[in-house]
């Protein structure tokens, strides 16, 4: 072989390689603040195929190496009870193909709790690759008076132990040199730690077990397959495994626990007392004071009065944030939307191109970026409350309000932040680790009244209902059916949660044991890298879809039927426009202009694709009081509800230049509106029923792809449409034929 | 003996037993909530559940379906 290879780089000049080193540790640890200032900005985010986790690949280049770092989800444990959990084991032995094998292992670990982090560096150390275990937080924990005799824990594990303060990047070149050291040493040998019999159990087992998918089952799989009763790995070696099988290892199992070994317990039994004999000398505490700082903030916090008040006053702040605060972004955003489409329309002339560019391309750019200051205002408040600790507290604090709904604690912040928009929202449910909470989380956010249904909500109550007080003046109509029109969701979404729970996501109630870590100064270049990175990944994973659904939308809205007379009125309006402005005479022409334009606009949508499947879909939605008008409206306010506004003005011949703030025109259109037969199209009942249609419906792209990236699967945004158009549905029918009788 | 969900905040005791096998049984013993470990109540959210605990050096907030599942013996008065 040697003889036939061409050796050119000869063997003294080193080659330029990739080293593959994981990351693993608990939750707050400060896991991925170490590995953002390992890698910087070069990482990819990406889903692992089939399942809800995230991929983050980083890369650093020394020299001539190139290390790939692979950040794993933070976790307690390497026990996989879930195809999701099933990742990281296989990412650490190297079968998961978007990875490869691995050469090295980093384990972050808190220092200010050894004991416990220990635990999962136990597990990992039973892999067998090399691994670096990083003592990160260590100035917490020298605050705290917990000091770590580093160089004696190394000796102890066998292992190098770097001190690491990650998010003052502290320690951050040591890191660097054991990662390479390590991944340049070789494989150590595990050293066992459970009793003989157990290893023979796992030998007798990998002789008899079958190879899966036409490769051996590793011996780690193995001893996972022993430890963890009912879990994953169990599940997925029977389904291939002969007949008998399950038996044999509930034998082995029996077997070990008539030898004092009894599984799940002695896992944890013996390797917790192994833990104590390592930190013992090693790890030691300044005498412990009756209370601490952290102690003291907790007490206040989590206060049945004081608690609640606080946890209601960040709520308010946070929800403000993403109402209020992100508007001003919002409008400068869509002034600069506006801004390019002029710059468009003054280089090119009115035609199919045009159009494409403007009212798609542009247009749909915008209601991607549209959303990002909403995204970036609630993770800055979400980082700020995971890093300080704070986080945990508000699960704690409202756990007993979501138990009632089959949630946790841990879903509450999500749901709430879908009250200002279900896209951060959606994006926020990371935090439940539990995958059946996480899936009934996402599903029902988009229940709850986000900012995008108010301009429909006003515009119809403004035209439809009357203005009438009640109470002296204290309780006025139009404000009780905002109200009315605002809960609709939240409440329908009550029985949905528990619909969901009872059907579709059925299991044993998952564990809510949930670590409370101290309280910490948040750090302000942690929380900027995260509101970051979850903008960047909203914009490029799920921007990319709602693009897309907005040009196929205004493709429906602009075919088959030739544009050829409008774009014509269309330029005469721009030659006109400069002289009209100084001259009556002028001006009265281009006002008649433009009101041909928007004639013809009216005529043109009723003829596209769009206004074909309006009337095609007419008898649908007669029973709601709707005409084919309204129809089109509502398909075409799929890329998101208020685009509902400006189709209506398209269609009432007011062109598309209405907006939620100068809509009186459209709201004389719509109370003067008449069908064929001269009968006013518009009523209050009908006004009702468009809008329980929008509060229950799923018209906004930009929720559905943010639930294909976040549950990695189209079946889920699918669903999530079509049970809340027929909740919608259903809800306008009621609405309208109820109201009608009242009429 | 007590099981975790009947003590009285500031209440300190030793964990006897853990029942079941199941997810919530695995996930406390990862927690390091094994035999023979000493285990105290911080207090209980607003609503009386769920409960804060201090348990090896650190804080694990448990449900008081959760806490029933340990077996405990009281320690002190």
């Amino acid at each position: 072989m040697t003889a036939t290879t061409p050796s050119i780089t000869g063997q003294t000049a080193p080659r330029p390689r990739t080293l593959t080193v994981a990351f693993i540790g608990n939750p707050n640890t400060g896991k991925s603040t170490l590995f953002n200032a390992l890698a910087g900005m070069h990482t990819r985010v990406g889903n692992y195929p089939g399942v809800t986790v995230e991929k983050k690949i980083g890369r650093l280049r020394l020299g001539d190496t190139t290390l790939k770092l692979v950040d794993l989800p933070g976790t307690y444990s390497l026990a996989p009870r879930s195809p999701d959990e099933m990742v990281s084991v296989e990412v650490l032995l190297g079968r998961q193909p978007d990875v490869g094998r691995l050469d090295a292992v980093a384990c972050i670990v808190d220092a200010s709790n050894l004991e416990r982090n220990l635990f999962l560096v136990s597990q990992v150390l039973d892999v067998g690759l090399p691994t670096v275990l990083i003592l990160n937080m260590s100035d917490i924990a020298r605050q705290r008076g917990t000091t770590v005799d580093v160089a004696a824990l190394s000796k102890r594990l066998g292992i190098p132990v770097i001190a690491t303060e990650a998010h003052r990047r502290v320690g951050i070149d040591d890191v660097r040199r054991a990662l390479l050291e390590a991944a340049e040493a070789g494989r150590p040998a595990p050293s066992p730690l459970f009793p003989r019999a157990f290893y023979e159990e796992v030998a007798e087992l990998t002789r008899d077990l079958h190879a899966v998918n036409g490769d051996a089952v590793p011996r780690y799989m193995v001893e996972r397959l022993v430890l963890d009763p009912n879990g994953q790995i169990e599940k997925w070696l029977s389904a291939s495994q002969p007949v008998g099988f399950t038996e044999r290892l509930a034998q082995a199992r029996e077997r070990l626990a008539r030898a004092g070994f009894r599984l799940p317990a002695a896992e944890a039994k013996t390797r917790y007392a192994a833990i104590r004999d390592i930190v013992s000398g090693v790890l030691t505490h300044a005498p412990r004071s009756a209370t601490t700082t952290s102690d003291r903030i907790d007490r206040v916090l989590t206060h049945r009065v004081s608690g609640l008040l606080i946890f209601a006053a960040i709520m308010f702040l946070i929800f403000q944030s993403i109402y209020y605060w992100a508007e001003p972004f919002m409008r400068s955003i869509e002034a600069a939307e506006g801004l390019v489409k002029g710059g468009v329309e003054g280089l090119i002339g009115p035609g199919a191109l045009r159009s494409l560019l403007v009212d798609g391309v542009v247009a749909g750019v915008g209601s991607v970026l549209v959303f990002l200051p909403q995204i970036v205002f609630l993770f800055l408040f979400i980082a700020v409350l995971e890093d300080c600790g704070y986080m945990a507290r508000a699960a704690f604090l409202m756990d007993r309000l979501m138990s009632r709904l089959g949630l946790s604690g841990k879903s509450f912040i999500p749901l709430m932040s879908s009250f200002a928009c279900a896209i951060p929202g959606v994006m926020a449910t990371r935090v439940i680790e539990n995958r059946r909470d996480r899936m009934v989380t996402i599903l029902i956010a988009p229940l709850m009244s986000c900012s995008a249904r108010l301009p429909v909500y006003l515009l119809l109550i403004w035209a439809f209902v009357p203005a009438a007080t009640y109470l002296g003046g204290w309780v006025s109509l139009q404000g009780f059916v905002l109200f009315a029109m605002s809960s609709i969701g939240a409440l329908v979404a009550v029985p949905c949660a528990w619909l969901l729970k009872k059907t579709l996501f059925r299991g044993e109630t998952p564990p809510f044991v949930m670590e409370l870590p101290s309280y910490k100064l948040p750090s302000l270049r942690v929380v900027v890298h995260r509101a970051y990175d979850r903008g960047k990944a909203f914009v490029t994973r799920a921007g990319t879809l709602i693009f897309a659904t907005s040009i196929v939308v205004w493709a429906a809205g602009y075919f088959p039927t030739s544009h050829g007379e409008q774009d014509a009125v269309i330029r005469q309006i721009e030659a006109a426009q400069p002289a009209a402005e100084r001259d009556a005479v002028k001006q009265a022409e281009l006002d008649q202009l433009i009101e041909r334009r928007n004639r013809l606009g009216s005529q043109l949508i009723e003829q596209s694709f769009l206004g074909r499947v309006g009337h095609a879909i007419e008898p649908a939605v007669r029973p709601l009081g709707w005409d084919w008008r309204i129809g089109v409206g509502a398909i075409a306010s799929f890329p998101a509800r208020e685009v509902i506004i400006a189709t209506l003005g398209t269609i009432y011949s007011l062109g598309n230049d209405v907006d939620k703030n100068n809509n009186e025109g459209l709201i004389s259109s719509l109370q003067n509106a008449t069908d064929a037969q001269g009968r006013k199209v518009y009523s209050l009942p009908v006004a009702l029923s468009i809008m329980v249609f929008f509060a229950l419906c799923a018209q906004c792209a930009g929720t559905l792809m943010t639930i294909k990236r976040e549950t990695n699967r189209w079946i889920w945004p699918a669903f999530t449409f079509v049970y809340m158009t027929a909740l919608a549905y259903v809800g306008a029918l009621l609405t309208y034929q109820i109201a009608r009788l009242f009429g | 003996m007590e099981t975790l969900d009947q003590l009285k905040a500031g209440a300190r005791a030793i964990i006897r037993e853990i029942d079941g096998d199941d997810g919530v049984a695995v996930r406390l013993l990862e927690m390091g909530l094994t035999e023979g470990e000493e285990i105290e109540v911080v207090g209980f959210a607003p609503f009386g559940d769920p409960i804060e605990f201090r348990v090896r050096g650190y804080r694990i907030s448990l449900r008081a379906s959760e806490a029933r599942r340990l077996q405990v013996e009281r320690l002190g008065p």
